[in-house]
């Protein structure tokens, strides 16, 4: 929407700090995001995702740093006031209320008025219209979205967000809970919000999920930093390394390799002791 | 998992029937409850069936539906009120009270009633906001606190159990005009409650279905934090909600007051629970986030048939709440047969 040239950051987040108490969820946090980028953050359970979002998102105040949006220096009081900024944050598990239809969904909270009432008919229009865009059909809008498939109702949020002008969109494990045929679905979409020129969050623990449509990756551990790289500077193979923590995954191989589960499909040679024979012992390839 | 997601039409989706849509409404199960009751008290009661005796039943339905409409909204919002009942005896005391001590007007008294039942409602929605704790927990609490308040405020200012009338004080007419008078359609006295019940639905429905605070209301019921998070003032829709419980007991209270010209203290115990039963019977879900404005108000004409229909057939009147138990259950059953039936569909 701005004019601001591909380099600028729409959001930047400068040293960014969250307590809650003596805990700190979140220690010094930079994360830039660009538009027509998608930035990754990824993370074991417990690294901080959920803080880190939930600030930007307006949910949870920062207690320290800076959050800037188009270089100025902003906190939010609420999800509302966020949204005013142009930031909209796609929930994996409360991103809709599920009995009620997908149109009113679709507009919750953005209500098309006509005088003091709804414009229904302009709505259930707009709503067919902007699905079918995203390529995805559900003849009946009058359907409680609780009736609809977990990537239908990820689309549906997304959807939502780009049509009311998001600049920011966030996306909480939108493919945690999905399929592999619908997880490809939502991630055609990641990409169309990318090329629609929004920002992107994407928040997840699947690397292989993060790489296939990410420029920006961000891993965090213990509510900290521990990799901020650019595609072109990292393979999957070593995202995923660093995702599942380097030298702590090598080791816990070394160790698992040791078990060797495989033996169990042929009971009827087993000898005690011939289990250990086949295993070489050695390091992983991380070192 | 099978290809189909993103084809241009999905054909497992087919367009449901006018028939399975109807069905598929919240309030169908109280019409069809509705219906039932009549053709019974039609078959057994004789003076059920006498044409001006519709004005007498319609009266009794006004009397829960005006606050069952309230009540629905507040239900379909996610929360309960348990004070309902006494909040209108509260709301009749407090104007009769002020206007007796002072001999003032009795406008005033109907006025200052009114600011003091939409307070009891914003404090309630802000207790519970403030809090977390449970609507049942909290209205629980306002519940003994005001019926306490009514008897002992009623024994202070007027030493009895019931408020001073107010026949002589000035405005009385007038007010008796507005909220106790009747007109007759034929040979059918209609009270002029029944007109406020009907007001109070139609604007209640529109709210619901039409505006976007209804979209709001659906929403903080369904899932308020969902709600919250795409940017519905969650807090301010629940505590306006309670705050319309307020004023329809503030409209109930008044009538009570100027149709028998003073209000017992002990009075409305108890009735909350036929509130919510009738906005159950009409379809409303305990757990918020559906239900129907329309299906509460035919909920509370079930009431009003019922609870004549039993005198009509010369039953015993001890058997009302019985018959209202067994309603309650068999209603809430219906509507979960047709909802099951018409979403399979």
């Amino acid at each position: 929407m701005s004019a601001s040239p591909a380099e600028s950051s729409i959001l930047e987040l400068e040293d960014i700090g969250k307590s809650y108490g003596n805990v700190h969820a979140l220690k010094g946090v930079n994360v830039s995001v660009r538009q027509g980028e998608v930035t990754c953050v990824l993370g074991d359970n417990g690294a901080g995702k959920s803080t880190l979002i939930k600030i930007v998102a307006g949910l949870h105040d920062y207690s320290d740093g800076t959050m800037k949006i188009d270089g100025q220096e902003r906190r939010f009081a609420s999800p509302r006031v966020a949204q005013a900024a142009g930031i909209a944050t796609v929930y994996q598990d409360l991103a809709l209320a599920p009995l009620m239809s997908v149109w009113r969904n679709f507009f919750l909270g953005n209500e098309i008025r006509k005088g003091p009432f709804l414009d229904l008919p302009e709505m259930k229009r707009i709503c067919g219209e902007e699905l079918t865009k995203m390529g995805i059909d559900i003849p009946d809008l009058d359907r409680p979205v609780g009736g609809l498939s977990g990537g239908q109702r990820q689309v549906v949020a997304i959807a939502r967000a780009i049509y009311f002008g998001a600049r920011v969109i966030i996306l909480d494990e939108p493919t945690a809970a999905l399929g592999v045929k619908q997880s490809g679905v939502v991630l055609k979409y990641i990409v169309r919000a990318r090329d629609a020129g929004l920002g992107v969050i994407l928040i997840t623990h699947n690397p292989h999920h993060a790489y296939l449509v990410g420029n920006h990756f961000i891993i965090l551990k213990l509510g900290r930093v521990v990799l901020d790289a650019h595609r072109e500077q990292l393979t999957l193979e070593q995202l995923t390394a660093e995702m599942a923590g380097g030298q702590e995954l090598s080791e816990l191989s070394h160790e698992l390799r040791g078990v060797d589960p495989g033996k169990v499909v042929e009971p009827q040679e087993l000898e005690p002791g011939a289990v250990f024979d086949s295993t070489a012992g050695s390091a992983g390839s991380t070192e | 998992m099978t290809t189909v997601t993103t084809t241009p039409t999905d054909d497992r989706v087919a367009t449901r029937s006018a028939a399975a849509s109807f069905l598929g409404r919240p309030e169908v199960g109280a019409l069809i409850g509705a219906v039932a009751v009549a053709v019974l008290f039609f078959a057994v009661a004789p003076a059920f069936r006498n044409v001006a005796n519709v004005g007498t039943i319609l009266y009794g339905s006004s009397t829960i539906g005006i606050m069952a409409v309230a009540v629905a909204l507040l239900m379909i919002g996610g929360e309960f009120d348990l004070s309902a009942g006494v909040a209108v005896t509260a709301s009749g005391l407090a104007a009769a009270h002020l206007a007796w001590y002072f001999s003032l007007n009795v406008w005033v008294g109907v006025l200052f009633a009114l600011a003091l039942s939409l307070a009891i409602g914003a404090f309630n929605g802000w207790l519970l906001y403030r809090t977390g704790l449970p609507s049942f927990l909290v209205t629980l609490g306002s519940f003994f606190v005001l019926q306490g308040v009514n008897l002992a405020l009623t024994r202070i200012v007027a030493g009895g159990v019931s408020s001073n009338s107010l026949n002589d004080l000035d405005g009385f007419s007038s007010a008796k005009a507005v909220f106790a008078s009747s007109f007759t359609v034929g040979t059918v006295e209609i009270k002029i409650t029944v007109i406020y019940w009907a007001i109070l639905t139609v604007i209640g429905s529109y709210l619901l279905l039409r505006t976007h605070y209804g979209n709001w209301i659906f929403a903080v019921g369904g899932d308020s934090a969902a709600a919250r998070a795409i940017g519905v003032p969650v807090t301010i829709t629940k505590i306006a909600l309670f705050m319309g419980v307020g004023f329809c007991a503030w409209v109930l209270g008044m009538h009570n007051l100027f149709n028998y010209n003073n209000v017992q203290s002990g009075q409305g115990v108890g009735n909350e629970f036929i509130y919510i039963i009738a906005a159950v019977i009409g379809g409303c879900l305990l757990t918020g986030g559906y239900g129907s404005v329309v299906g509460a108000t035919v909920g509370a004409l079930i009431f009003g048939m019922t609870q004549l229909g039993i005198s009509y057939a010369g039953w015993d009147p001890d058997w009302f709440k019985t018959f209202l138990g067994i309603m309650l259950i068999g209603a809430t059953l219906v509507n979960l047969y047709v909802k099951r039936k018409a979403d399979a569909r």
